[in-house]
């Protein structure tokens, strides 16, 4: 102890004279640092009420909410995250984690209320002050939660492609597989899109956790098809998967459900997936082997019905086999789902065509229901002038012919006129027989109906895609060659919502000469083997057959799916249809309370 | 003075010298055997409460000191403590429970609350247990900046307990200064982690972000203001008789009761255990930053200030020596797997990190699931509030157990996890 230590403390006056430190709230205002977490903000038309926030929340304080104002559709749940700041703790853990990145936080942070509810809110469906914020949270550059990109496929070169019909697409290996699964959310906006509503997280999750027979057992639930639907399927999941959203790309569902088909021997199927119901007595025809029939089968035979096909090839798979070429879904491929099928005691008869080998009325007499998914086997014509020219084909022909194995005698120089998969199709086929293709379309390439992808895949093998072009006649070129005529179109806007229409533009005629002209523009049903009396009963609007959810015509012993009564006529759908037919089939005759859910 | 190379360029004239070591005397002051009370074969006073003599007092749980909620039980005589017992449970949340229901994402934010003056320790020792078990590595940029937030969590926890220790002497003065300059530091903290106290940077991977621009020249602006105020400490504090009197021989920490007690950080090294992890089993970076071990030889209360106040000049260096070396440009996280599903391979570790109190550890069981096994936070404040303190708290003055549990630097919401 010395004087010092008596006097030394006195020297704490000299701070006595300072400024205050303290902030004199609300004189003085003090913001929170640019990247302050404070209130949320939620951009509406970017989030897609996807959950993400709600699942990585520790605290419970999200839930997802119906707003006005906000409506379900494809992509989007039609709900928003509501924040409960009774439970908060601002860790931006929801913001971080956010796919498509609407969420946010402002950097203010005062806010009174004399009602405690009020802090349980909307985030920019509740109007706040700091709504328009630029200052606030955001995750930093570098610093991302959820993985962007997908795991790329594997594919064969074009050069590699184009010269035979082997499958293009090579598929995950297991740890490609398990690394593509571990980028899935597992938000399920995809299912509610899946016309067959697949549960799409279950088997996803089913591949993280190794455990494929479980993810086999998952898609059966839904899809009797996955070997093939794993393969060509349109997938309008992908499409609005929430991983797509923010410049990410969305998960490979697709081929993930391919990846589980692939792992499973086809003997092992037995063992692995649920087995039918013992026999109840009744049985049902399925007009059709196609996804439609199928699926509407396999639900059936589950549940102890007696099944027989009537199909009218010789083998089973309806457009499966005859409409999509062998290089996008090998033809064991398609066995491989047909043959279990058929292993569970459904009998397929083929070349038993109803209305030439066998009459509907039989059909109607013998069994308790009848379910008819024929298709759409017609051509549409193009209706002009020199169509009738021998070297003009149907695409579906062509397709018929490879797959039959003939040759379609195609020549070497050829157009395909049309836009959609069938055009697709007949064109890669055709350059795989060595031919040089072009495609001509009435409007621009991103109105084809086509799968994205296919027209990427056929531009890589060298086809020539010309878009607005309009058919104007085919003359005679003589040396068993056609002309085509065609000519330059524009588009004329139709309005907001309508697609722009192509109109000819005069004197923009283009003559060039071709071995073949496929003509691929779109088919039509079949309905000439139904008798009058049943035709009086159901209704055909625009060519396809008016049906309620359960496939249930006018008549109640008649049900019908697939291509001739949905709008999308893709596999999945007639896939769904086929499974919903089955279960209003069952309702149908066994009475049973519809609100009973049997398969 | 143990490091003079961290008072380049500063005026010295007021810097305490190291205290000289002094033979602690315990008639000086009065152990319980000196003041007549009967002693046991264990030295503890044998308190008949019958007698009428004794006196049971609490003191708590509203903050006792500026320690958190915690309360002791006393046991006096007149103004003599003759027995102290520490009740805990004011502040228990049930942390690793809850960690065992919560995904590893989840637990980021949840560990920050154990310890709330410095919540970074937490989050890096969370982040490194579970890189170590997912086998994930850190960028550079990303370990500086750690290391660079666990140096200024040291000094604003530092900044706190200052004013709580000469506060509990009755000199209010220091405390409104360094609450304020720890708010400054508080400012630069939500600059750089959007949050102030509860800063949730340190993420596993990595962290959440880059140094704002500017921030260097803020931070050395703040540090030069600090510097000015630990002069100004010196002479309000360790130049002050009232504080010299009451905290010199107060609570001595004998050698022999380091290893028996399991006594870590300032507590050990004011005895002259020169013990520090950053230095014994360097972590982050601290193997390439230049500083010493502080220690001191009394092992009372005004020598683990006096550690404490060299070590607040070291932090000052040591942020300057970071602030250096953070890389300008790199990555600042690793890709994690989908944090939805991160299943974490099923093995156990043990990591540890000294902070302001002592060795602070973290042992994470991961059994190959979405959560982990098992979570089980070590903080030093356990043994120092209840064992050390029950044991030191014998023969003081009531006045006194404010000052003796501060100058023992415990945190209850670690011990209670």
């Amino acid at each position: 102890m010395s004087v010092k230590d008596l006097i030394a403390p006195f020297s704490v006056w000299k701070r006595a004279f300072e400024k205050p430190y303290t902030t004199m709230d609300p004189i003085d205002e003090r913001p929170g640092a640019p990247r302050y977490r404070g209130f949320h903000t939620n951009q509406m038309d970017i989030c897609i009420g996807c959950g993400t926030c709600e699942t990585v929340c520790q605290n419970a304080a999200i839930d997802l909410v119906p707003v006005e104002g906000q409506t379900t559709r494809h992509g989007d749940s039609g709900l928003r995250p509501r924040v409960d700041y009774g439970r908060c703790c601002w860790c931006a853990l929801c913001v971080d984690i956010c796919p498509t990145s609407s969420l946010g936080m402002s950097n203010e942070y005062i806010w009174v209320d004399t009602d405690p509810d009020a802090f349980r809110y909307v985030p920019g469906a509740d109007e706040k002050p700091w709504d328009e914020n630029e200052l606030g949270y955001a995750p930093a550059e570098g610093y991302e939660l959820l993985e962007k990109k997908r795991v790329e496929m594997e594919m064969l070169e074009p050069e590699e492609g184009v010269s035979s019909f082997k499958e293009l697409v090579q598929g995950y290996s297991a740890e490609q597989a398990k690394i593509e699964a571990d980028r899935c959310v597992a938000c399920g906006i995809c299912v509610a899109t899946c016309p067959a509503h697949m549960d799409v997280p279950g088997y996803i999750e089913a591949i993280r956790d190794d455990d494929i027979p479980r993810g086999l057992r998952i898609t059966y639930e839904s899809n009797p098809m996955p070997a093939s639907c794993g393969r060509v399927c349109t997938h309008s999941c992908e499409y609005v998967c929430t991983k797509g959203h923010n410049d990410g790309e969305p998960i490979s569902i697709r081929w993930l459900k391919r990846y589980i088909a692939d792992q499973i021997y086809a003997q092992d199927y037995e063992e692995i997936l649920p087995q039918p119901e013992p026999d109840n007595g009744k049985q049902i025809a399925v007009i059709g082997s196609g996804p439609g029939g199928l699926s509407a089968a396999y639900y059936l035979r589950q549940l102890g019905y007696e099944i027989t096909v009537y199909d009218a090839r010789d083998l089973p798979g309806g457009m499966l086999r005859y409409g999509i070429p062998e290089y996008r879904l090998p033809y064991d491929q398609i066995a491989k789902d047909i043959d279990y099928i058929r292993s569970l005691g459904v009998t397929v008869l083929q070349e038993h065509m109803v209305g030439r080998d066998v009459g509907f009325e039989t059909l109607y007499r013998d069994y308790d229901a009848i379910f008819f998914a024929t298709g759409l086997p017609n051509p549409y014509t193009m209706g002009i002038e020199g169509e009738d020219h021998p070297r003009v084909l149907s695409g579906l022909t062509v397709l018929d012919d490879v797959t039959a194995g003939r040759d379609p005698g195609l020549g070497h120089r050829i157009a395909v006129i049309g836009g959609g998969n069938v055009a697709m199709d007949a064109a890669r086929t055709a350059r795989r027989l060595g031919c040089e293709v072009s495609i001509l379309y009435r409007r621009r390439i991103e109105d084809m109906p086509a799968d994205e992808e296919e027209i990427t895949e056929a531009r890589e093998e060298n086809v020539r895609i010309v878009p607005q072009a309009i058919p104007v006649r085919v003359e005679d070129a003589g040396n068993d060659q056609a002309a085509f005529v065609w000519g330059e179109a524009e588009m004329v806007d139709q309005g907001e919502g309508k697609r722009p229409k192509p109109v000819l533009i005069e004197g923009s005629h283009h003559r060039e000469v071709y071995d073949s002209i496929i003509s691929a523009i779109g088919q039509d049903a079949d309905y000439s083997f139904l008798p009058e009396e049943v035709l009086a009963k159901i209704t055909v609007e625009r060519g396809r057959v008016s049906v309620d959810r359960f496939g249930a015509t006018g008549d109640p012993k008649v049900f019908a799916g697939g291509d001739i009564t949905n709008t999308k006529r893709d596999a999945i759908s007639a896939i769904a249809n086929g499974h919903l037919a089955a279960r209003g089939i069952d309702r149908q005759l066994l009475k049973l309370n519809s609100r009973k859910q049997r398969i | 003075m143990s490091d003079t190379r961290l008072y380049k360029g500063i005026d010295t004239r007021y810097i305490p010298e190291e205290p000289e070591y002094v033979e602690f005397d315990a008639a000086e002051r009065g152990g319980p055997g000196d003041r007549g009370a009967d002693v046991g074969e264990t030295g503890a006073p044998d308190v008949d409460l019958e007698s009428g003599k004794y006196l049971k007092l609490w003191q708590g749980p509203n903050h006792p000191g500026i320690t958190g909620n915690m309360s002791v039980e006393l046991t006096v005589s007149g103004d003599t403590v003759w027995g102290l017992k520490t009740h805990v449970g004011y502040l228990h949340r049930g942390f690793e429970k809850l960690m065992e229901r919560r995904t590893y994402i989840q637990n980021f934010p949840l560990v920050c609350r154990i310890c709330v003056p410095e919540p970074d320790f937490n989050e890096y020792l969370y982040a490194a247990s579970v890189e170590d078990l997912a086998g994930l590595e850190v960028p550079e940029k990303a370990g500086w900046l750690r290391i660079l937030t666990l140096e200024m969590a040291r000094l604003t926890s530092y900044l706190q307990w200052i004013g709580g220790q000469i506060g509990a002497f009755g000199v209010g003065t220091v405390g409104q200064w360094t609450i304020t300059h720890r708010d400054y530091m508080l400012d630069l903290f939500e600059e750089l982690t959007g949050g102030r106290i509860y800063h949730m940077y340190i993420i596993p991977g990595g962290v959440r972000g880059d140094l704002p621009e500017g921030f260097e020249e803020r931070m050395e602006a703040l540090l030069v203001k600090i510097e000015k105020l630990l002069s100004e400490i010196d002479l309000a504090m360790f130049h002050n008789a009232v504080f010299k009197t009451r905290a010199k021989g107060l609570g001595v920490i004998t050698r022999d009761m380091i290893d028996r007690y399991g006594i870590t950080g300032p507590n050990a090294r004011a005895a002259g255990v020169a013990r520090d992890i950053r230095k014994d089993q360097p972590y982050l970076g601290y193997d390439e930053l230049d500083f010493e071990v502080v220690t001191a030889q009394n092992s009372d209360a005004y020598d683990r200030a006096w550690v404490r106040r060299q070590e607040m000049q070291q932090s000052v260096s040591l942020i300057r020596q970071i602030l250096k070396r953070i890389p300008k440009t790199g990555p600042i996280h690793t890709k994690l797997p989908n944090v939805l599903h991160w299943r974490i391979p099923p093995g156990q570790t043990w990591h540890r990190a000294e902070c302001t109190r002592g060795e602070y550890g973290y042992y994470m069981v991961a059994d190959g699931t979405i959560y982990p096994r098992r979570v089980y936070v070590r903080g030093p404040s356990y043994t120092h509030a209840i064992a050390v303190m029950e044991k030191l708290a014998v023969g003081t003055n009531i006045a006194d157990i404010a000052g003796l549990m501060v100058s023992l630097h415990t945190y209850p919401p670690e011990i209670e996890r």
